[in-house]
């Protein structure tokens, strides 16, 4: 798994790749609360995720809870393939905000 | 952790032989489990099911053949490799095997924390994602003594599945339930076959069962494997005890009275 902050104007831009599983989630998580405590929106880009366990859904629940108590926008980009697959089988599609495009995130913030 | 290379056969078997003390139990099992797909493994009680289920799960020490499970070799596997293995696999036992001083969420969450040093919320979520799944949310609370034959199997699979197995094995999941909530079951087990592309290892002798959810099936007679192949290769069998295994047929229908007498009275065997 690789993990990356990129500050854009008005949020920060998570970007994700490879395999998020048990050993990696802890950092997934820490960096995506750590991100929200300093206030700001948090968009991750899930374009190149290959495989996430239920640990790292789980992660991503925590964030997006934290960020709404904090009234901060949490978005997931680029969603697809396996990682889709689990969102829907955990009925997690129904409650996250999804996008496609960054632009599209950016001008509902 | 150990990257296991991607193999068409999630697992292979040859010439498996158990014994416990003088009795034969599995008598040279020979047999593939393709990875991603569901396979039944069929045969009447005391066929060898649940003792070639232990085998594969490292618990019981064969007495000669090999066990190759997502491309490690089992026999004389270092005990590191072999915890790194099980934690590749999920089992949901006969009679589900709960301990009855934990409530339901406790029993399912202690895979998590015995394994894993996930944080306390990552492990609630993942418990509550799980429960959800298998139907079992609004009852995490409740001992496993208080649980129905259907809800006791659904929180077995639930702790099966928590760190997301790439094997499931399910021994016996629908005995004893009423026809619905075995469907139901066999719908999850479909479900997660597709969704969660686990490799799936069914034990059962329902063959409403069988037949909606296998790949793929095996049949087990006397420590043996009888025949192998999809459900139609199964239902066309030429094999006696396998026809008579798909038509139930009732045993021993002529009884020699005097056989039988000695039975009871413990002169025989
Ligand atoms: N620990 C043990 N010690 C001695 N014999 C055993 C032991 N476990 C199982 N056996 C014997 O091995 C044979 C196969 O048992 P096993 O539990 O594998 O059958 P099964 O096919 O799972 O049956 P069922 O459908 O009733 O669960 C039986 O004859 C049983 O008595
Ligand atoms: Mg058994």
């Amino acid at each position: 798994m690789e993990c990356s902050i990129k500050p854009e104007a008005g949020y920060d831009l998570l970007q994700l790749s490879g395999e998020v599983d048990m050993h990696f989630s802890p950092e997934l998580r820490e960096t995506i609360l750590e991100r929200i405590k300093a206030g700001n929106p948090l968009l991750i880009d899930m374009g190149n995720v290959s495989y996430i366990d239920s640990s790292g859904i789980a992660s991503l629940v925590e964030g997006y809870q934290t960020a709404k108590t904090a009234n901060l926008a949490f978005g997931l980009l680029n969603i697809s393939g396996a990682a889709m697959q689990v969102l829907t089988l955990t009925r997690l599609d129904k409650i996250f905000s999804l996008y496609t495009s960054a632009e599209q995130f950016r001008q509902e913030l | 952790m150990t990257e296991i290379p991607a193999v068409e056969n999630a697992i292979t078997i040859r010439d498996l032989v158990v014994d416990y003390g003088t009795r034969r139990i599995l008598d040279g099992i020979n047999l593939d489990i393709p990875a991603g797909q569901i396979m039944v493994i069929m045969g009447g009680s005391g066929a060898g099911k649940s003792t070639l289920l232990r085998c594969i799960l490292g618990l019981k020490k064969p007495t000669s053949g090999s066990i190759n499970i997502l491309g490690t070799e089992v026999n004389g596997v270092r005990a590191r490799d072999m915890h790194a293995l099980r934690k590749q696999m999920g089992v949901a036992f006969q009679g589900g095997a709960l301990f009855s001083s934990m409530s339901v969420a406790e029993n399912i969450q202690l895979p998590l924390r015995e394994h894993t040093r996930l944080d306390e919320t990552t492990i609630e979520i993942m418990t509550r994602i799980k429960l959800d799944m298998v139907n079992m949310l609004p009852h995490e609370h409740l001992m496993p003594a208080e649980l129905s034959g259907g809800m006791t199997k659904r929180t077995a699979l639930a702790r099966a599945i928590i760190m997301d197995p790439k094997l499931l094995f399910f021994d016996e999941p629908s005995s004893g339930l009423d026809p619905s909530t075995s469907a139901e079951l066999d719908e999850l087990i479909i479900m997660l076959k597709n969704s969660m592309r686990m490799t799936i290892i069914v034990i059962t002798h329902e063959l409403d069962s069988v037949f909606k959810i296998a790949d793929h099936i095996a049949v087990i007679g006397e420590g043996r494997i009888l025949e192998t192949g999809t459900p139609e290769q199964i239902r066309a069998s030429t094999n006696l005890e396998v026809q008579d295994l798909l038509h139930r047929k009732a045993r021993e229908t002529v009884v020699d009275a005097d056989a039988h007498l000695r039975r009871l009275v413990g002169e025989e065997e």
